[in-house]
């Protein structure tokens, strides 16, 4: 067995640069990267038979379900090479698997030489892994194409092999084939991870500089920085100083995982490992920042930083308005893990109180609302989304808007919306529904290219707001599943938006007003008017229900004055059954909003906004 | 002074239950305990010591109006309502001008019978018509032919019963405006003093429930049954009825006092199988199977199955979910500021009648009535 006994392999701080190599995989969502990981650990030994569990890396309940990895994980795991039975230090480090974490994606590659891109043997490359890809070869990383899942009947690892060799630019003959399940080509893909992928370089005796690619919020030890060091060295008890903020902490701990956290005595050019500060706040130790000490700064800084930009934003009410406060808490502590989340109190008429929030994207959001509604038991209801538009006024004012209600109500100048790069992987039958829809919502085709015979990559210029507003359930359902989608930002264009209103009798309901471009405006209309209709119960006057764009009326429906209400009969034995009915009608009206005179069931505005948040669902859960 | 006790006998048996109905009676096959007679006569026995008990509780009391409601009472022998009449006489104080009612069925009473129990004592007949048309009968599993109904209303008024009403349903599955308006001039027609007209509403657990589910039978939408409300208001205030209670119309002096009870929350004891009282702000309400009833009062046990104790909010409550129903309303000084103030927009819809307000009265209009559940909801918040 080529595992190495964990007390005589190479120590940290005191592990040559040649020795270590910094990988991390490439993978689609369900093409078997954590089972990968689980095999390694085994495999090297850090993890013994009786304490492994699957997904041993993904901490979280959430992670496991989706099988997605939201927080990355760095392991330290030794390996004695077949090839020149010489020792190393295989430092793995684990990558979020989402297009909302494109930019984590990108620190987390920045840290590694090389990288595994693992392909499914069974399905193809799918849309963010070539995404990603892409960024490994930007980032110049030596990659590893591999074919996993080889010992499933369905696997066609000829047909993949052609497919990832044309990718990566590599033979056919050099994609690995796999099996994380089994462990067939385990061992040798850890052979080859040293063969191919370079030691990292660096200059020991320079300042210190390290990457931070992830930081983690732990109840115990506060936040937890996972850092990958380029030049010098971090000792403990040092003093450290972020290069973004330059603010100064104690280094408390660090050390390495492998896969639970030791302490060392630092870590040297090339290593991975965590540092422990004190500090509560993920906002604090942010990715992308270069961590260096406070007595021999560095003079510049690892290049890449960026601050993490919400580009998605909802309004999140409780149902039971009071739990305002304990959303407010719970919101205060994931924030404490999630530097991209921000929020701030927002005031519905229709809704109550509660918090406008920006995402990273759909799936940020999503995952923000199951955990604030799992981990911290609310019962929340969550406004559509929408992106972030920039208005100019005919004054020549410019707003930021985040959420329609803060829409300029005179004339507009100018609207620019935030548009994306889409990529879209698909079997070429698709081709033609996959046009349409993207003319549909607004795209403009970029180019077109075949993978191979019968998959193809598509490229379009598309709107966020379109992407937001139930894309990707539409591809999913026109490519019968089969195409996956990546997206990037890149910018801002003008649109010609508008801001249509929903009204009860004559009263605008926040919670409904939607920023959507002119062509859409009339079917978001008649699609909210006619839903609304149907969920608000008749009252006793005849009930308006319009859409309009400011003054400007673009549907209508009514809801008709209700007639009778009563109860025909009530003797005797009728009396206490009717007055307990009162009763429930009583607790129930206090769960009425009031928009003017019109009596609104809060079953009525979950009814009418979470059709939109199924969809949503169902986007992420694809 | 003593207080007044009004009395409601409740008689559990049906010769056969009818589609729509989910009242607590039973036909001799689903009691198979042999005939009506012997089983009435037991039944009587039972509710004659539930009287007695009741008269330790209640002490004396003077008994304005007593009701035999079911169920079918005329089902059972005149000599057996008659004892039970004998026996609030014997442990009470009759009012001079007691009211003493009585549900028939057109089909089966009898001259006889109505001779008996008008001997008896018994001052007001009630007569379950529904509707005058075959088509609504059938819909609603009513054996009678609307014929009967005339004829039982003529043997009544023979006997010497100054008071006779009859029960009306609209609304039922496919009945027409028209129908509708065929069964209002039919029972307009009859030689009454009283009409009681509800729609009619689906039950669940009847037949009728099961072949809605079913897809068979479509209610008609609520509005057509608001203006089928309208139609026979209009026309029972023509024909000289006046309303007094959203569902009950009468001539003058026709009203019935024993619902009235009801509704201004006046005392009662409830006698016979799932009966409700009302005593001293407590309501309780018997074991609703006429055996397990028997049962409990041959052991000596109260037949109570439940009961509540009515707290200040549920009095204040029902003071307005019942006292809005009638014609006298609600005086002013019963509402709060905030109650006149929401009262106020109704007034201003329409739904309150304007000149009782003037009058320091909360009173429904016609329409108002249509919509009393809606007034009710907003004035009790």
């Amino acid at each position: 067995m080529p595992a190495i006994d964990l007390s005589k392999a190479p120590q940290p701080a005191a592990t040559n640069p040649e020795q270590i190599r910094n990988f991390c995989i490439i993978a689609h969502i369900d093409h078997g990267k954590s089972t990968l990981a689980d095999r390694m650990l085994g495999i090297t030994g850090v993890v013994e038979a009786r304490n492994m569990r699957a997904q041993y890396l993904d901490r979280m309940d959430i992670e496991r379900e989706r099988g997605i990895t939201i927080k990355s994980q760095a392991v330290r795991l030794p390996w004695k090479s077949a090839l020149d039975g010489k020792e190393y230090i295989l430092n793995m480090i684990d990558t979020p698997g989402h297009v909302d974490f494109t930019y984590e994606v990108s620190r987390s590659l920045a840290a590694c030489e090389g990288a595994i891109l693992l392909v499914d043997c069974a399905q193809g490359i799918e849309a963010q892994t070539l995404a990603n890809l892409y960024l490994a070869m930007e980032n110049n990383l030596t990659v590893i194409p591999v074919l996993n899942k080889i010992d499933l009947p369905s696997a066609q690892p000829d047909k993949f092999a052609i497919e990832l060799s044309k990718l990566v630019g590599c033979k056919p003959e050099d994609c690995l084939r796999v099996s994380g399940k089994s462990g067939i080509g385990v061992e040798e893909l850890l052979d080859q991870i040293i063969a191919q992928i370079p030691p990292p370089k660096g200059n020991p005796q320079g300042p210190a500089r390290a990457l931070i690619f992830d930081s983690v919020y732990d109840t115990y030890r506060g936040v937890v920085t996972y850092v990958r060091v380029f030049d010098g060295h971090l000792s403990p008890r040092e003093q450290i100083q972020m290069f973004s903020t330059g603010v100064k902490h104690e280094l408390l701990d660090i050390g390495v995982i492998s896969p639970e956290p030791v302490s060392s005595k630092g870590l040297g050019v090339g290593e991975v490992g965590y540092l422990i500060t004190g500090v509560k706040d993920v906002r604090q130790s942010r990715v992308g920042d270069t961590v260096t000490t406070f007595h021999k700064p560095a003079l510049e800084a690892l290049s890449g930083y960026k601050d993490p930009k919400p580009m998605v934003f909802s309004g999140l009410f409780p149902i039971d308005g009071d739990q305002y406060p304990l959303l407010r808490d719970a919101l205060d502590k994931l924030q404490l893990n999630d530097a991209a989340l921000v929020y701030e109190p927002e005031n519905s008429a229709a809704l109550g109180f509660g918090f406008r929030c920006g995402f990273l994207g759909l799936l940020h959001m999503e995952i923000v609302r199951e955990r604030l509604e799992r981990e911290f038991d609310l019962t929340l209801i969550s406004t559509a989304p929408n992106v972030v538009y920039t208005v100019t006024t005919e004054s020549g004012q410019e707003l930021i808007v985040t959420n329609p209600s803060e829409y300029p109500n005179g004339k507009v100048a100018q609207v620019r919306e935030p548009i994306v790069k889409a990529t879209i992987l698909s079997p070429t039958d698709y081709i033609g529904t996959i046009m349409e829809l993207c003319q549909q919502r607004r795209g403009a085709l970029n180019g077109m290219d075949y993978l191979s015979e019968d998959r193809v990559e598509i490229r379009y210029t598309l709107p966020l707001a379109e992407i937001v507003f139930d894309f990707f359930d539409q591809l999913k359902s026109r490519t019968k599943g089969y195409a996956s989608l990546d997206y990037e930002p890149i910018g801002e264009a003008e649109g010609d938006l508008v801001k249509v209103d929903i009204l009860l009798q004559g009263e605008t309901v926040d919670a409904f007003s939607s920023i959507v471009h002119r062509e859409k405006a009339y079917s978001y209309g008649v699609m909210m008017t006619s839903k609304l209709r149907e969920l608000i119960p008749r009252q006793q006057f005849e009930v308006p229900i319009q859409a309009a764009i400011g003054a400007k009326i673009i549907a209508r429906e009514t809801i008709r004055a209700i007639r009778k209400d009563v109860l025909a009969k009530c003797y005797g034995g009728d009396i206490s059954r009717k007055r307990k009915l009162l009763e429930k009608q009583k607790e129930g009206k206090k769960r009425m909003k009031m928009v003017g005179r019109v009596e609104v069931p809060q079953e009525a505005f979950i009814a009418a906004l979470s059709t939109n948040a199924d969809e949503e669902s169902g986007k992420v859960k694809k | 002074m003593s207080q007044r006790l009004s009395f409601y006998i409740h008689i559990p048996y049906c010769a056969k239950r009818c589609g729509y109905c989910d009242f607590n009676t039973y036909t001799p096959s689903e009691l198979k305990g042999g005939d009506l007679d012997s089983l009435s006569s037991s039944y009587i026995d039972s509710a004659l010591k539930e009287i007695e008990m009741a008269a330790q509780i209640a002490g004396s009391a003077i008994v304005p109006t007593i009701f035999f409601g079911g169920g079918t009472p005329s089902l059972l022998p005149a000599g057996q309502l008659a004892r039970i009449i004998n026996t609030i006489k014997s442990r009470f104080t009759l009012d001079k001008d007691i009211e003493i009612t009585l549900e028939v069925n057109p089909d089966s009473v009898t001259q006889k019978f109505l001779d008996e129990i008008r001997s008896a004592g018994a001052t007001r007949i009630s007569m379950g018509m529904q509707s005058a048309v075959g088509s609504v009968l059938r819909i609603l599993d009513r054996t009678h032919d609307p014929e009967n109904v005339g004829n039982a209303v003529s043997m009544a008024r023979a006997a010497g019963f100054e008071h006779v009403s009859v029960d009306l349903i609209y609304g039922s599955p496919g009945e027409t405006m028209d129908e509708w308006r065929r069964s209002v001039e039919y029972a307009l027609a009859l030689d009454i003093d009283h009409i009681s007209a509800y729609t009619l509403i689906v039950e669940k657990g009847t037949k009728l429930a099961a072949q809605i589910n079913r897809g068979e039978l479509t209610m008609p939408p609520d509005d057509q049954s608001a203006d089928k409300y309208l139609l026979a208001d209009q026309l029972f205030e023509a024909a000289g009825f006046s309303w007094y209670e959203l569902s009950n119309w009468s001539k003058p002096g026709g009203q019935c006092r024993h619902n009235i009870a009801y509704w201004d929350g006046s005392f009662w004891l409830g006698v016979g199988a799932g009966a409700h009282s009302y005593l001293n702000g407590k309501r309780w309400w018997n074991v609703k199977h006429p055996s397990s009833y028997q049962e409990k009062i041959l052991q000596g046990q109260s037949p109570e199955l439940s009961h509540e104790i009515l707290t200040p909010e549920n009095l204040s409550d029902e003071f307005i979910m019942l006292q809005i129903r009638r014609r006298e309303g609600i005086l002013h000084n019963r509402l709060s500021s905030a109650q006149i103030a929401k009262a106020e927009e109704f007034l201003n819809s329409g739904f309150l009648d304007s000149a009782s307000w003037q009058d320091m009265r909360l009173v429904l209009s016609r329409d108002g009535r249509l919509i009393a559940d809606k007034i009710v909801r907003e004035l009790v918040l």
